[in-house]
């Protein structure tokens, strides 16, 4: 059987925030047969996290749900998908905003997307008041056998 | 956590080990508010040394910490500051308020 993707993982937990370091460790582990930089899988980690806080404190916020998580791999690229079905977000925009939070007195920074952002290379929110929210992500991951024989190969051009 | 208090220099230092996330935040917060509160110290140092990871928990962990120890008159930094940390809080902007430090030179 050959799908559309080279693997592919499926996580489904409950709202505590103990589960978001299982979570993000989860996610490493599985990125770990892209062969990423410690870099590039503390990047993934970060964002993982963001994102499950994120339906942990925005989404369901005292109230228990559960939280799914979809990895996909197709050759150097992940792609996570973090939903939940919480309240959802009533202003995507304002949400994506650096320093925005609807929580400041949680002590809450507002940089959780922008993090996301900015630690992969595309990320996108879809949401529905009521019904729930999901964060896609998509990550790069370098590949380092390539540069190395390019560098080489430069080398001995010359 | 660890945390030690130089009464000489009245130096609060805080060296954290655990993972800063939304989870452990909350008792790291009220252990290092309680010994705030309790030292009074002029001078708070937070040594990242033993973090091995930080989400954006961390930002509100610092800016909240900043505000308590503005409050009582003393001065925040923050010590062995790296890697993913290090960018973490470079892109909140809270280094112009807490800077990052080489050495504590406590003595």
């Amino acid at each position: 059987m050959k799908g559309k993707f080279d693997n592919e993982m499926k996580l489904e937990f409950i709202s505590k925030s103990n589960n978001e370091a299982f979570a993000r460790i989860a996610v490493a582990a599985f990125a770990a047969q892209l062969d990423p930089t410690v870099e590039e899988l503390a990047d993934i980690k970060t964002a993982v996290s963001e994102a499950v806080t994120n339906s942990i404190i925005h989404g369901y916020e005292d109230k228990q749900g559960l939280i799914k998580i979809i990895c996909r791999l197709k050759e150097n690229e992940i792609i996570i998908e973090i939903s939940d079905s919480g309240k959802g977000i009533e202003d995507i925009d304002a949400a994506k905003e650096p320093l925005y939070t609807t929580k400041p007195n949680l002590e809450r920074s507002g940089m959780g997307f922008t993090i996301m952002e900015s630690f992969m290379d595309s990320m996108e929110i879809e949401s529905i008041l009521g019904l729930g929210t999901k964060v896609t992500m998509l990550k790069k991951i370098k590949e380092k056998v390539e540069e190395s024989e390019q560098e080489f190969q430069m080398l001995t051009n010359e | 956590m660890e945390s030690k208090f130089y009464e000489k220099d009245k130096l609060l230092v805080f060296k954290i080990s655990d993972e800063i996330d939304d989870h452990n935040v909350q008792k790291i917060r009220g252990r290092v508010d309680y010994e705030i509160e309790r030292y009074m110290p002029k001078r708070v140092v937070f040594d990242f040394n033993s973090v091995s990871f930080m989400d954006s928990a961390g930002i509100g962990l610092m800016i909240g910490r900043y505000k308590l120890v503005t409050m009582i008159g003393a001065k925040l930094e923050m010590t062995n500051v790296q890697g993913s940390v290090k960018k973490i809080f470079e892109m909140s902007g809270i280094l112009r308020l807490i800077p990052i430090i080489e050495d504590m030179k406590a003595s």
